[in-house]
């Protein structure tokens, strides 16, 4: 096979990465977002004096462990904003919105969060908030819907910062944060070229020009000479089991049942093994040696497993290289 | 113990917006093999290897290990990698060096954003209590400091727009850059920054090599000498910040010796044209210095890599000549979080 032949489409294929985040709060942390939920705002005051709001465990300067909680108000003044024309997944707001730092009533510090207002020229630095709660709250940040603005009573702006336990029936302990990222997986020049031939049933390896081992599935590099590989070379179909486990565990969302053997095997021409499964044969007779050959998924994309070609076994001195 | 450590060989990829034909190793590859061809220096040459990168960019898990499959780490090297910037790399590079424990080393990064959202992955690097549920992205919060930079007085729309085309014109000469040429700053992407502030999405990714001593007068005939070296970093809250001022970028500068003489040259880690305005302030930087000559992350933000690239360009061109005493700014997290700052020195030149 030439290997200078013309680099087949690139293939894309979506890929979405999406994890809970559970983490669990401080006192300080606990005591702000359970007050969240029973729509009370609490600060922390730092050894200097100040106020910050949101609060934190230890101060940002100092590093001292800070625990006296205040209670704040819910207005407050915006200290710098940005109009956000096309709110983006999982932001505040679905219509425009600004996006504002707002120094409450009796805080030193600002907070940020979203500021519903009906376009760029009603917002600006100085701009009098204060927040709409959230009509269901759990105890997050999200407990604050938003900002808006807000032309009532001063009173607030110069009133000191009231001292506050803390303390709440049931206390949020922790918050789980679910996050997702959404990608277009494209898997390169020699994984393409890889993918391609499975398509047609066959295994196609590459071999590194420098030391002419042939890497099966390849990835691009030879990690032992760094340079590319570039010659490809078809394996198989037909391979020999260097090594196995017997697994007794039922993984998740797998229509496998258990046990099973998962092997290494060195198909004829790698330079070294690949990973699949054995069947076609009682998982207690899979042996170091036996010959297998693939049988491939219903759509034809990949080899689902692999079973006793009926060969006598390879000797071991054939495939001791390659575990 | 004193040692001299410099920078001897730079490389860089062309920053693309989308590189679907190449793995991430296939990507780096190239970059490395040109700074091992500069040096005429092989894997087995090398002291230390380390790498900087995410792996949240592409969304595949521990693709720094594949990365690694370029070098050829086989039989086992000496190799550190770091989740963030590959100028940290660089530094943990240079600490090594210092200690004696190796002569070279090799540094790399390199992002493949074109497989996400950049700006939405980015979220994820902030406080998980009280930002990043809120999905605040970058350009979210480089424009609250642009507008806080506004109504402190220290810039203005039209200002902004002058640095977006002076750093887009200046990358007409670096043929890597991904947006060479100056182009209508277009709308707002988040008021006041325009799609002109933001800096290009695209892959990219470099290499440099660094030396001690007399190792690396051999590898290079004018090494760029780190004379200093320093990373510091901005209360985490951006609530608790001023957000127009680095004091962070200024401590760094100070502990890496930028303010003991005159740079003729600064390349600056500023991905948004603010950032530029934050940064001048803090590194004190007047209109005698050739600030990013290369175009800047204005003209190529490969993410991971923007800030070794600083470096690399800084370096070269003390290499060729054209710079003697340089600094160089590398910057990771949001508004200017954290910010390394380094010196850079060419020898004098024989008349």
């Amino acid at each position: 096979m030439p290997a200078a032949a013309p680099p087949p489409e690139a293939l894309r294929a979506p890929l979405v990465v999406e994890f809970p985040f559970t983490r669990s709060l401080g006192p300080v942390q606990s005591a702000f977002l359970t007050g969240l939920r029973e729509r009370t705002v609490l600060g922390v005051r730092t050894e200097a004096g100040g106020v910050l709001v949101p609060p934190v465990e230890y101060d940002p300067v100092t590093a001292a462990e800070l625990r006296e909680l205040v209670e704040v108000a819910p207005t407050g003044t915006v200290t710098t904003w940005a109009w956000n024309p096309e709110p983006r997944r999982g932001q505040p707001l679905e219509t425009p919105f600004a996006w504002v730092l707002v120094r409450l009533d009796g805080a030193d510090t600002a907070l940020l969060h979203a500021l519903d207002a009906p376009g760029p020229e009603a917002v600006r630095t100085g701009l009098r908030v204060r927040i709409r709660w959230a009509a269901e709250r759990s105890g997050a940040i999200t407990d604050i819907a938003c900002f808006e603005p807000y032309e009532g009573d001063e009173s607030t702006r110069e009133r000191e910062p009231a001292p506050h336990e803390g303390g709440f029936e049931e206390p949020v302990t922790g918050i789980v944060a679910p996050a997702r990222l959404d990608y277009t997986y494209s898997p390169g020049r020699a994984q393409t070229r890889y993918l391609h031939g499975l398509a047609e049933r066959r295994t196609v390896g590459e071999r590194c020009p420098s030391c002419a081992k042939v890497y099966v599935p390849p990835r691009g590099a030879c990690p032992t000479c760094g340079v590319a590989t570039t010659d490809r070379v078809e394996v198989g179909p037909r391979g020999t089991v260097t090594t196995f486990c017997i697994v007794n565990i039922k993984a998740k969302n797998l229509d496998i049942e258990v046990p099973y053997v998962y092997a290494h095997i060195a198909l004829d021409g790698a330079g070294l093994a690949l990973h699949g499964r054995i069947a076609g044969i009682p998982y207690d007779e899979v042996r170091m040696g036996l010959r297998v050959e693939p049988v491939w998924s219903e759509d034809g994309r990949y080899p689902d497993h692999y079973r006793p070609t009926g060969e006598t076994d390879a000797d071991y001195d054939t495939y001791k290289e390659l575990l | 113990m004193s040692r001299d450590v410099a920078i001897v060989a730079f490389a860089q990829s062309d920053h693309r917006r989308h590189t679907d034909d190449l793995s991430e190793v296939e990507m780096v590859m190239p970059v490395l093999h040109e700074v091992q061809r500069r040096t005429g220096l092989k894997a087995a040459d090398i002291g230390f290897t380390c790498s900087g990168s995410s792996d949240y960019l592409a969304g595949r898990a521990f693709s720094f290990t594949m990365a690694l499959d370029g070098v050829g780490a086989w039989p086992p090297i000496s190799e550190s990698h770091v989740e963030t910037d590959g100028a940290w790399a660089l530094y943990e590079a240079w600490v090594k060096l210092l200690t004696g424990e190796a002569d070279t080393a090799l540094v790399y990064s390199y992002g493949k954003s074109s497989g996400g959202s950049v700006r939405d992955v980015l979220t994820r690097q902030l406080d998980p209590y009280y930002l990043a549920p809120l999905w605040p992205d970058s350009v979210a919060l480089a424009a609250l400091q642009a507008q806080a930079l506004v109504d402190a007085g220290d810039t203005d729309e039209p200002a902004l727009a002058a640095i977006a085309a002076r750093s887009r014109e200046d990358a007409r000469t670096n043929p890597h850059a991904q947006l060479p040429g100056a182009r209508p700053q277009g709308g707002y992407a988040v008021r006041p920054l325009r799609t002109g502030d933001c800096p290009p999405v695209g892959d990219g990714a470099a290499a440099v090599i660094l030396a001690a001593g007399d190792r690396a007068r051999e590898l290079c005939e004018r090494p760029a000498w780190i004379r200093g070296m320093d990373h510091r970093i901005e209360a985490h809250s951006l609530g608790v910040r001023d957000l127009t001022d680095s004091p962070s970028t200024r401590l760094a500068a100070e502990r890496a010796g930028a303010f003991d003489g005159p740079v003729d040259t600064a390349e600056l880690h500023a991905p948004f044209t603010s950032q530029e305005v934050v940064l001048r302030k803090a590194l004190r930087l007047d209109d005698s210095v050739r600030v990013n000559p290369s175009g800047g992350a204005l003209a190529a933000n490969p993410v991971m890599a923007a800030g070794l690239i600083r470096l690399g360009e800084a370096a070269a061109r003390i290499h060729r000549g054209e710079s003697d005493r340089a600094l160089a700014h590398a910057t990771s997290g949001p508004c200017l979080q954290q910010n390394l700052v380094a010196v850079l020195e060419g020898e004098t030149r024989a008349r």
